[in-house]
């Protein structure tokens, strides 16, 4: 028995060891920072300062590029959104979603003439694509296609902290990579730089090239709360956003979680209860 | 088994009922007197928990359907309408998908529980038969359902699974062609998706009605695997089996719980929240968990129809089983040497769903170079999964068959009741009446 248990706890051993030397492996992407979210573990919520800092981020740079196609206006003032409050449990009545939306221009048809107009967006339009259709974002963008926000927190291994870790993780090429415009040297972009690298194959720098240039400066954007514009926390802020973004009803999952689980929990003595009382005078 | 009925009507509109419907009946002789063995233990609880599966995914996933879109078009918008937009849609969806998952670990353990003790031996070979019947149903709804998403991975699964049939030889490209209604996958592909996977779910239900019917003729196994012999061995299933099942159920629920609410996308895949975009291949296309030991078989075979046919007999292998262990005992509590291969057996299952989720090619033991043999390194995940594929199929041709043949089997119990059971009856109430009450 003992001799089968060290063999699988050799085994095991061997698989982890396996896992791990991957992520280290030469040529590979820098796993992601590691941050801690403040919608982290199962009573997680968003702060929504934090959202709303990051909201302007997405709103005064990333916007330029990177469409949201999937979120509406009024999807700002939901409960836990960057603009709820709870004056105002409809969303579309929200004065500052609605401020945000006028802000927006969006394509519409006329209803008496027919023709095609622009119109200030209001509360229930989706956020308007920076760009006509595909061809014309590649065009922008030297042939590369900015992906949909909507959805990039999940649609990323590691999520927020991967999107962090790319924003933060531009750095100067070492020596030996050659790097060709519009291509960008990012220490945790997925990619092979073997074929650029004229140094020691063995030691291929970590990372890839990524198409977009480095999106965030310092000062950047003026946060409104006052807290220090540093890349670092435009890159957190704009993360924890895009969390939101793609996952909206984070906050009603866990909390309705936590009750299911008491209910659960409950549930399950009483019939663990029931079931050594049934069976009490039972051989088993 | 079932014997004769003692259901007795008690009102007058069952006695009406009783003589033109005997349906009240029905559901007291199956699931009220029904005589289960009185020392199954928790692993035969999965039954009940897949019931509850199915009636989980069933009902979640015909509401999903009142809002899904089956459309190459839209079927992405529409599922991430119903996160954002549809009330508790999330709750919804979350619980269709992982419910899968949690289908899948269920029907899992219910199997090894099976092979464990014997259950597909006479006169149970139908009953299993039929379960593997569902078992592969289970496996077409859930790829066909991983499609509807219309993510990355859903269309480039789908690719990857279907251009399997293209490898059969001459018939491979017309059947290719038949599944997807076209030249590739697109929106025929998806729309007849859909439909077979509304309809699947359906046709497991009737077989699982088949199932239990098969069940309650020939009576459930136990951990001894021997028959009852006398009503001392048997309970009547309620109370007995129904709260032990409900037990049972309430604690797999709470895992499930915690799927849905606090990891709901740990057993996806994170390319699924990227629209399907067939000129942009995502860079390692894996299947969900539960298919990834089917996978590594696949990959395992140089050829790719060789490969395909070592897939299909993985699963046919399990059919087969009740003609390929030649054992006289059932349960491997008392075939000492069987059961250290069943533990290998696990192992070696375990090993290909890990060989499934990585790249052939890269080292099971990093940094480390051995010798090429066959185009692989011998250090690799390729060639760690041939040996475990070539487990499996000793396992079930080789060592089964064999085994019981020669093994040395300890002596079975002669019935359910008479051998020390695990947990004897109490002594009567009046002698111990509750000590810890006394206090």
């Amino acid at each position: 028995m003992l001799r089968k248990l060290s063999v699988l706890a050799a085994v095991a051993g061997l698989l982890t060891a396996g896992l791990a030397g991957q992520a280290l492996a030469s040529g590979h992407p820098l796993p992601a920072k590691n941050l801690a979210w403040s919608f982290e573990g199962p009573f997680g919520k968003f702060d929504q300062a934090q959202m709303q800092r990051g909201y302007k981020v997405y709103r005064e740079v990333c916007s330029a590029c990177h469409a949201m196609s999937l979120v509406s206006f009024r999807n700002l003032g939901d409960k836990g959104a960057p603009f709820y409050n709870e004056k105002y449990p409809n969303s579309n009545d929200n004065p500052w979603v609605k401020a945000i939306a006028k802000d927006y221009e969006v394509a519409d048809i006329d209803n008496e003439t027919g023709d095609v107009i622009k119109r200030p967006a209001t509360a229930a339009d989706r956020f308007p694509s920076p760009f006509a259709n595909e061809a014309a974002a590649r065009a922008s963008n030297g042939g590369a296609l900015p992906p949909d926000m909507s959805l990039l927190a999940k649609a990323r291994t590691a999520g927020p902290d991967y999107i962090y870790s790319i924003l933060t993780g531009y750095a100067t090429p070492p020596a030996g990579l050659r790097v060709e415009p519009p291509s960008h040297y990012n220490q945790y972009m997925a990619g092979d730089l073997t074929s650029y690298w004229s140094g020691d194959h063995k030691h291929v720098p970590p990372g890839g090239f990524i198409a977009m240039a480095p999106p965030l400066k310092a000062g950047q954007v003026t946060f409104d709360d006052g807290t220090p514009s540093t890349v670092e926390q435009q890159a957190k802020d704009v993360s924890a956003f895009l969390m939101w973004a793609a996952e909206p009803k984070l906050e009603e999952r866990k909390q309705t979680g936590f009750a299911v689980l008491i209910y659960l929990l409950l549930f399950a003595g009483l019939l663990y209860a029931s079931y050594r009382k049934v069976w009490k005078n039972e051989s088993h | 088994m079932s014997g004769h009925s003692t259901y007795e009507p008690k009102t007058g509109f069952e006695r009406w009922l009783d003589a033109r419907l005997p349906i009240v009946r029905l559901g007291y002789d199956s699931f009220v007197d029904y005589p289960t063995p009185r020392n199954l233990n928790y692993w035969w609880t999965f039954g009940g928990i897949l019931s509850l599966c199915l009636a989980s995914q069933l009902i979640t996933g015909i509401i999903l359907v009142m809002h899904y879109t089956p459309s190459a078009d839209h079927a992405f918008a529409s599922v991430e309408h119903i996160m954002r937009d549809v009330n508790y849609g999330w709750l919804i969806r979350y619980m269709h998908a992982n419910g899968a998952s949690m289908f899948f670990i269920a029907v899992y353990i219910h199997m090894l529980r099976g092979l464990y003790y014997g259950s597909y031996k006479a006169p149970r070979e139908v009953l299993w038969l039929l379960g593997c019947v569902i078992y592969l149903l289970m496996m077409a709804t859930a790829f066909m359902g991983y499609v509807l998403p219309w993510g990355q991975m859903s269309f480039h699964g789908a690719v990857v699974i279907t251009n399997l049939f293209g490898a059969l030889p001459l018939v491979g490209e017309s059947i290719t062609t038949w599944l997807w209604g076209g030249f590739a996958v697109d929106n025929p592909t998806l729309n007849r998706f859909f439909s077979l996977h509304y309809l699947l779910p359906f046709m497991i239900a009737g077989v699982v009605i088949l199932h239990i019917w098969a069940l309650h003729v020939v009576g459930q196994n136990n951990p001894t695997g021997v028959e009852p012999k006398s009503k001392s061995d048997t309970l009547p299933f309620t109370p007995y089996a129904t709260v032990k099942d409900g037990f049972a159920m309430s604690v797999f629920m709470i895992l499930f719980a915690f799927f849905v609410f606090f990891m709901p996308n740990a057993l996806g895949h994170a390319d699924n929240y990227i629209p399907a975009n067939p000129l942009v291949t995502p860079s390692h296309i894996v299947p969900e968990w539960y298919f990834l030991p089917f996978y590594a078989i696949l990959r395992a075979v140089p050829d790719k129809l060789m490969g395909v046919l070592a897939m299909f007999g993985a699963i046919a292998c399990l059919f087969a089983l009740p003609w390929l262990d030649t054992s006289k005992v059932r349960s491997m509590r008392y075939r000492p040497t069987a059961k250290i291969h069943f533990f290998i057996f696990l192992v070696a299952c375990c090993v290909l769903g890990v060989c499934g989720a990585k790249l052939p090619d890269d080292p099971v033991i990093p940094g480390l170079t051995t010798f090429q043999l066959m185009a692989s390194d011998l250090n690799s995940y390729v060639w760690l999964s041939r040996a475990a594929s070539l487990y499996y199929f000793a396992f079930f041709l080789v060592i089964l068959p064999v085994l019981g043949l020669t093994e040395k089997t300890l002596p079975v119990p002669d019935s359910i009741a008479s051998p020390a059971l695990s947990h004897p009856a109490a002594a009567p109430a009046e002698a111990t009446a509750a000590p810890e009450m006394k206090g």
